[in-house]
C-alpha cells in the first residue's frame, strides 16, 4: 500500500469506534502490536554523504531493502550508521521515494545506472511516478532498441557465413527483403528498378504525338501507334521480368497467404494484369475500349518503386495514420461546398442563360472559388450572387488555406501522438493492473490471514510459528479493522469464486425436499442459531431446508461420520485438525461442514438419506445444514471437501 | 410560467453577451483570479503546547501524527474528496464513499468543508483517549446526520447502508437487500426504550452501557497510536 495509507490507518481504526454500538457480535481483540517507540532518526551514509531520516519514513515500504531488516546487513556499529557503497546522487531519488511516495527519474543520469540502483534497493521500476513514467519508459525503450540494433548489425555482418545451412527458399526471401546482403540480390534489385523506370517512361512516351511521315498527311499521331511493335516488345519484356519477380517472391515467401494479401503484391498484380488481359482479349472494337481503360492501370507500376524507396513507404504510412484528419478536412469542405453551392444556385436562379443550372453544377463553381483557383468558366451575375461569391472565396481561404499547414504539422504531431497514445494505453493498462493487483493483494492477504487464523486459534505455539505468514504491524492492524467490519455486519468477505458458488447454491433453492423438516433443531451445534445473527440464520435455515441443494454429495458414510463425530474441521487444511469441542460461537467459526454449496439432484435425497440412517438421516442432514450455516467464508478448496 | 420566462431572458442575455465577446475578440479571457484563489488555501495548526493541552496526546505523539498528516496533506487541510479516497484504500472490496462522507461530517466539527489538523486531533483524542461517555457521544454524533439530537430510523438506515456498502458484493452469506433494515430494527429494539421511534442521546448511552459486548469492545482501540 502507499506510504500515505499507513499514516491514515490509525485514524481509520479510530473511526471504527463508530461501528461499536451497531455490532451485534463482540469485536475481535486488537492485534498485540508492540508499543510504538518514539520515532528515531537514522543516519544512512552513502559513499560519504550522510542522509538522515526518520525510521518511520523508511518503515513505510517494508518490502524494500531500507524498509526491511535487510538494511541491518549494512549497519556499521562503530559509527552507528548504515553505510552503502553506492552512488549518492541516485540515492537521493530513492530516499525521496520513501518521503513522498513518488519515485522520480533523474533526467541527466543514465537510465541503466538508475535501473541498477533501483534493483539494489529493492524498488521495482513500476514504482516510477506518473510524472516521470513516460520518459523513463521512452529512454529505456530507446536504450533497448539501440542495443538490439547494435546486436542486429553485428549479426548481419556475420550473417551469410552463419546461414549456409538455410534452404534455397529462405535465402531467396532474404535476398529479396535485404538486397544488400549479397551481390546477386543487389544486381537483381537494380535491374528490376531499371525496368520499372523503363516501363513507366515507355507508358508516358507512348502518348506523345510524333510526326508521322506516312499515311496521314496532316500527321500527328501518338508514338505508340507509330512504333507499335517496339513498344509492344518493351512492354512484353518488362512484364516478363515483373511476372518472374512476382513468382519468385511468391515461391520464397515464408507465408504465402500473408504475402498474397500484402499491399506490395497487390500492386504487382495490378501492374502486370492489364497486359495479360490485353493478350487474351480479342481485338474487336467494342471490347477494345475497355481494354484501353485497362492500360491506365499500368501506371501503378510506379508504385513498385516504394519497395526501392524508404521515403515513399513512410509517406504512405503517415497518410494512413493521418487519414482521420484528412477525412475531417474533406468532410468540412463538403459541408461548406454544399452550403455555398445552394446559396449561389438560388441567388443566380433568376438570371437568364446562367451557368448555375443546378446545385451540383454550382458545386464546380464553389470548389473552384474556395480553392482560389478561379477558372472563370462560371461567374455570378446578380448582385446577391456576387456578394455570396465573395463570401465564398473568403471562407475558402479560411477553410482550405488554414488547415493545410496545420495538417502538415499534424503529420509529425499525429505520428508521434499515435505512438504516445499506444504507449499510454499500455501504461494505463499496466497501471490499472497494478492497482487491481494491489487491491486484490490486500483482499487476498486478508483472506489468507483469515484462513491462517484457524490455525492460530487452535494450534500450539510451534504450529503458529510454522504456518502463520509473517505479517507486518500495518497488515495486522488493517486485517483487524476488516475483521471488525465483518463482525459489525455479520457478513464476511469472500472471494469471487466462493461468492458465485454461494449465489448458485442459493438460486437452486426452489426445489423442495421431502425428507427434511424445517423445525428440526440441531442437537450438537445447537448454540449456533442462538449465537450470532439469529434472525438471519433462521431465515437461512428455512430457505436451505427447502432446497435439496444443501444436501451433500458426500456418500452416506460421510453423513454418518459427520453425525457421529460432529467435530469442526479446520478450514485451512485438508489434513484436518480435529478438535474435541464444538465451539460454535461467533468468535471461532472456522468450522466446515463444507458441503452446503454443492448442488445435488433431488433424486438422491430421499433414497440415500433414508436407508442408511433412518431417524438420524434427516437430523443429520439438517445438522449438516445448520452447522454449515455457521461456516464463514468458504474457500474453494474446502468447499470441495467430501471426506473428513 | 414566469420562471420559464425568467430563464429565457437569462439565456438570451447570456447569448447576447457571448456574441458581444465573440465580436470583440475577448472570448477567452484567462481567469487569473481563479488560479490565485485555488492556491491560497493553506492552514497552519495551533501551537504544539496548545494542542497538547486541548487533547489527551503527548507531545511526541502529536509530533508523529502531525508529520504524517502534513506529509499527506501539505496544505494542512483534508477536503472531502481526499478523505473519501483515503478511506476507500482501506476497504478495497466495497464502496466506502457514503460512510466516509458521514465520517467526514463527524470529524469536521466546525462544518467548513475541510478537516484541519485540529479537527483531526480533536476527533482522535476522543476516540482513542476519551472516556466511554465521550466515545458514545461521538458515535451518537456520527449517527445523527442532521445533528438535531435524535437518531431517526431513516438516519440509522442511511448509516447502516453505508456500512454494508463497504462490505462490497462478495460476502458470505450473500448480502440481501433488507439486511441493513433488519439490522436497524434490531438496533432500535435495543436502544429505543420508550418506543417513540427515535433514539435520544440518553437512551443511547444508557442502552450501550448496559450492553457488555459494547463496553468490552470500547477498550479495543486504545493502543492505536
Amino acid at each position: 500500500m502507499a506510504a500515505g495509507v499507513a499514516t491514515w490507518l490509525p485514524f481509520a481504526r479510530a473511526a471504527a469506534v463508530g461501528w461499536l454500538p451497531l455490532a451485534q457480535q463482540p469485536l475481535p481483540p486488537a492485534p498485540g502490536v508492540k508499543a510504538s517507540r518514539g520515532d528515531e532518526v537514522l543516519v544512512v551514509n552513502v559513499s560519504g554523504r550522510r542522509f538522515e531520516t526518520w525510521k518511520n519514513t523508511l518503515d513505510r515500504y517494508p518490502d524494500t531493502l531500507l524498509g526491511s531488516s535487510e538494511k541491518e546487513f549494512f549497519y556499521d556499529a562503530d559509527s552507528g550508521e548504515y553505510f552503502f557503497d553506492r552512488d549518492p546522487d541516485m540515492f537521493r531519488h530513492v530516499l525521496n521515494f520513501y518521503r513522498t511516495g513518488r519515485l522520480h527519474c533523474p533526467r541527466q543520469e543514465c537510465i541503466q545506472a538508475f535501473d541498477e540502483e533501483l534493483a539494489f534497493y529493492g524498488l521495482v521500476p513500476e514504482l516510477v511516478g506518473d510524472c516521470c513514467l513516460e520518459e523513463y519508459r521512452d529512454r529505456k525503450k530507446e536504450n533497448a532498441e539501440r542495443l538490439a540494433e547494435d546486436e542486429e548489425a553485428e549479426q548481419a555482418a556475420e550473417g551469410p557465413a552463419l546461414r549456409a545451412g538455410s534452404s534455397l527458399r529462405q535465402r531467396l526471401w532474404r535476398a529479396f527483403e535485404n538486397p544488400h546482403t549479397s551481390t546477386a540480390a543487389l544486381v537483381f534489385y537494380y535491374v528490376t528498378g531499371f525496368f520499372i523506370a523503363v516501363s513507366v517512361i515507355a507508358n508516358v512516351v507512348e502518348t506523345i504525338p510524333c510526326r508521322s511521315l506516312a499515311r496521314r498527311p496532316p500527321g500527328e499521331q501518338p508514338c505508340g501507334d507509330r512504333f507499335p511493335t517496339a513498344f509492344f516488345c518493351m512492354d512484353t519484356a518488362c512484364v516478363l521480368i515483373f511476372t518472374g519477380e512476382y513468382l519468385l517472391r511468391l515461391f520464397a515467401a515464408p507465408s504465402r497467404c500473408r504475402f498474397l494479401r500484402s499491399v506490395m503484391s497487390l500492386i504487382d498484380v495490378v501492374a502486370i494484369l492489364p497486359y495479360y488481359i490485353g493478350l487474351f482479349v480479342p481485338k474487336n472494337e467494342d471490347v477494345s475500349g475497355a481494354f484501353v481503360t485497362l492500360r491506365v492501370f499500368r501506371v501503378f507500376r510506379i508504385f513498385k518503386f516504394s519497395r526501392h524507396s524508404q521515403g515513399l513507404r513512410i509517406l504512405g504510412y503517415t497518410l494512413k495514420s493521418c487519414a482521420s484528419e484528412l477525412g475531417f478536412l474533406l468532410f468540412s469542405l463538403t459541408m461548406a461546398i454544399i452550403i455555398f453551392a445552394t446559396v449561389m444556385f438560388y441567388a443566380e436562379k433568376g438570371t437568364k442563360k446562367t451557368n448555375f443550372t443546378s446545385i451540383p453544377a454550382a458545386f464546380w463553381y464553389t470548389i473552384v472559388t474556395m480553392t482560389t483557383l478561379g477558372y472563370g468558366d462560371m461567374v455570378p451575375s446578380t448582385i446577391a450572387g456576387k456578394i455570396f461569391g465573395s463570401i465564398c472565396s473568403l471562407s475558402g481561404v479560411l477553410v482550405i488555406a488554414l488547415p493545410v499547414p496545420v495538417i502538415v504539422s499534424n503529420f509529425s504531431r499525429i505520428y508521434h501522438q499515435n505512438q504516445r497514445a499506444d504507449k499510454r494505453r499500455a501504461q494505463q493498462k499496466v497501471r490499472l493492473a497494478r492497482i487491481r493487483l494491489a487491491k486484490s493483494g490486500t483482499t487476498n492477504a486478508f483472506l489468507q490471514y483469515k484462513q491462517n487464523r484457524g490455525l492460530e486459534d487452535s494450534g500450539s505455539g510451534e504450529d503458529q510459528a510454522l504456518c502463520v505468514r509473517n505479517r507486518s504491524a500495518f497488515e495486522k492492524q488493517h486485517h483487524h479493522l476488516l475483521h471488525c467490519l465483518e463482525k459489525t455486519t455479520c457478513h464476511e468477505f469472500t472471494d469471487e469464486l466462493t461468492f458465485n458458488e454461494a449465489l448458485g447454491a442459493v438460486s437452486l433453492g426452489g426445489r423442495t425436499s421431502r425428507s427434511t423438516s424445517v423445525s428440526s433443531q440441531p442437537v450438537g451445534p445447537g448454540n449456533l442459531l442462538s449465537s450470532c445473527c439469529p434472525r438471519r440464520a433462521k431465515r437461512r435455515a428455512l430457505r436451505l431446508a427447502n432446497s435439496t441443494a444443501s444436501v451433500s454429495r458426500a456418500s452416506m458414510q460421510e453423513l454418518d461420520t459427520l453425525r457421529r463425530s460432529p467435530v469442526p474441521q479446520s478450514r485451512s487444511s485438508l489434513n484436518a485438525k480435529l478438535h474435541d469441542n464444538l465451539d460454535l460461537n461467533c468468535d471461532s467459526r472456522d468450522f466446515v461442514a463444507a458441503i452446503i454449496s454443492i448442488p445435488t439432484p433431488p433424486a438422491n435425497t430421499p433414497d440415500e438419506s433414508r436407508p442408511s440412517s433412518p431417524g438420524g438421516g434427516g437430523g443429520a442432514s439438517s445438522t449438516l445444514r445448520n452447522s454449515s450455516l455457521g461456516t464463514p467464508c468458504l474457500l474453494p478448496e474446502t468447499v470441495k471437501i467430501s471426506s473428513l | 410560467m414566469s420562471g420559464c420566462r425568467k430563464r429565457c431572458k437569462r439565456e438570451f442575455l447570456k447569448f447576447a453577451q457571448y456574441l458581444l465577446r465573440l465580436l470583440t475578440g475577448s472570448l477567452h479571457t484567462d481567469s487569473v483570479e481563479d488560479e490565485l484563489e485555488m492556491a491560497t488555501v493553506r492552514h497552519r495548526p495551533e501551537a504544539l503546547e496548545l494542542l497538547e493541552a486541548q487533547s489527551k496526546f503527548t507531545k511526541k505523539e502529536l509530533q508523529i501524527l502531525y508529520r504524517g498528516f502534513k506529509n499527506e496533506c501539505p496544505s494542512g487541510v483534508v477536503n472531502e474528496e481526499t478523505f473519501k479516497e483515503i478511506y476507500s484504500q482501506f476497504f478495497p472490496q466495497g464502496d466506502s464513499t457514503t460512510y466516509a462522507h458521514f465520517l467526514f461530517n463527524a470529524f469536521d466539527t466546525d462544518h467548513n468543508g475541510a478537516v484541519s489538523f485540529e479537527d483531526f486531533i480533536r476527533g482522535l483524542s476522543i476516540l482513542l483517549r476519551g472516556t466511554v461517555q465521550e466515545k458514545l457521544n461521538w458515535a451518537f454524533n456520527l449517527y445523527d446526520i442532521n445533528k438535531d439530537g435524535y437518531i431517526t430510523k431513516e438516519e440509522m438506515l442511511d448509516i447502516m447502508k453505508a456500512i454494508y456498502d463497504m462490505m462490497g458484493k462478495c460476502t458470505y452469506p450473500v448480502l440481501k437487500e433488507d439486511a441493513p433494515r433488519q439490522h436497524v430494527e434490531t438496533f432500535f429494539q435495543k436502544m429505543d426504550k420508550n418506543k417513540d421511534g427515535v433514539v435520544t442521546i440518553d437512551e443511547f448511552i444508557e442502552s450501550c452501557q448496559k450492553d457488555e459486548n459494547i463496553m468490552r469492545s470500547m477498550q479495543l482501540f486504545e493502543n492505536v497510536i
